[in-house]
């Protein structure tokens, strides 16, 4: 059991990390599939199978291949030759490595308040249908009109072309 | 068996990754990249307390989790069309070089 956490643990964090380091974009979204599948693999892993499977649909099948399109669209499918680090990548970098200190601070002295439950949940498909459609219709349907709102709002500005206007260098 | 505090531990480092990134890289497209990453640490905190947590039946965790892989793709989506709207006029990505309103 801890060697497969290990392992998929391990898979995640090379392929975030890749996505975090690497200078072509391409490679980056590569990484970030990886990262994806691992943490799917983790819900899996945990018993959440049906939250499992819709990550690997909507992250591997649809999130990356909306960034691969946006990536291909304003052509950064190369290294680009200058910095693709910002001025500041140190400050994020030490945000970043204070934050993560501060998590661990707290998990590793809140330890023993945490939950251990032994037994994997059972978790039916069936049951989360019925949650969906009893329980949590509101929420539902409040993001069945999110969704609509996203996607009239991305096609309209993805429309928005300033026409006449200047389109940059041709 | 593994316990509770590993996929807090993970789950923070992903956080951490996907900070470093939004907040270090020039490409508004990683920049985005970031922001996924932060969000998925999120969701799995969420299932890792679902399972180890005293009522899993009641599905709090798993449903939250859907709900917020749905905001994450509509997240997405606009984000894309708002940097693809930009790159119509700035003709870049590079965050540093649309910093200022280009007249």
């Amino acid at each position: 059991m801890t060697l497969v956490f290990l392992l998929l643990a391990a898979i995640t964090i090379l392929g975030m990390g890749a996505a975090m380091s690497l200078r072509n974009p391409v490679r980056c979204v590569v990484g970030l599939t990886v990262g994806f599948l691992g943490l799917a693999a983790l819900y899996l892993q945990l018993g959440a199978q049906f939250v499992g499977l819709t990550q690997v649909l909507v992250y591997v099948g649809a999130v990356a291949i909306l960034i691969i399109f946006a990536i291909m669209m304003t052509r950064s499918t190369e290294s680009p030759e200058q910095q693709t680090f910002s001025r500041l990548w140190f400050a994020g970098i030490a945000i970043a490595v204070v934050v993560f200190a501060v998590l661990g601070w707290a998990i590793h002295f809140g330890a023993h308040m945490l939950p251990t439950q032994a037994a994997l949940p059972e978790l039916p498909v069936q049951q989360i249908g019925d949650a969906l459609l009893h329980r949590f219709v509101l929420p539902l349907e409040i993001i069945a009109v999110l969704l609509t709102a996203a996607l009239i709002g991305a096609g309209v500005l993805a429309l928005d072309d300033p026409a006449g206007e200047k389109r940059g260098p041709q | 068996m593994t316990p509770l505090t590993n996929y807090l531990l993970l789950s923070a480092f992903l956080f951490c990754i996907g900070l470093g990134v939004a907040l270090s890289r020039r490409s508004a497209i990683l920049v985005l990249i970031g922001i996924e990453i932060m969000l998925n640490a999120a969701n799995l905190n969420f299932i890792a307390f679902w399972r180890f947590g005293p009522t899993p039946s009641a599905l709090t965790g798993v449903m939250f989790t859907i709900f917020s892989i749905a905001i994450a793709a509509a997240e997405a989506t606009v984000g894309l069309s708002i940097i693809l709207a930009v790159y119509r006029r700035a003709s870049t990505t590079d965050i540093e070089a649309t910093e200022a309103p280009q007249r």
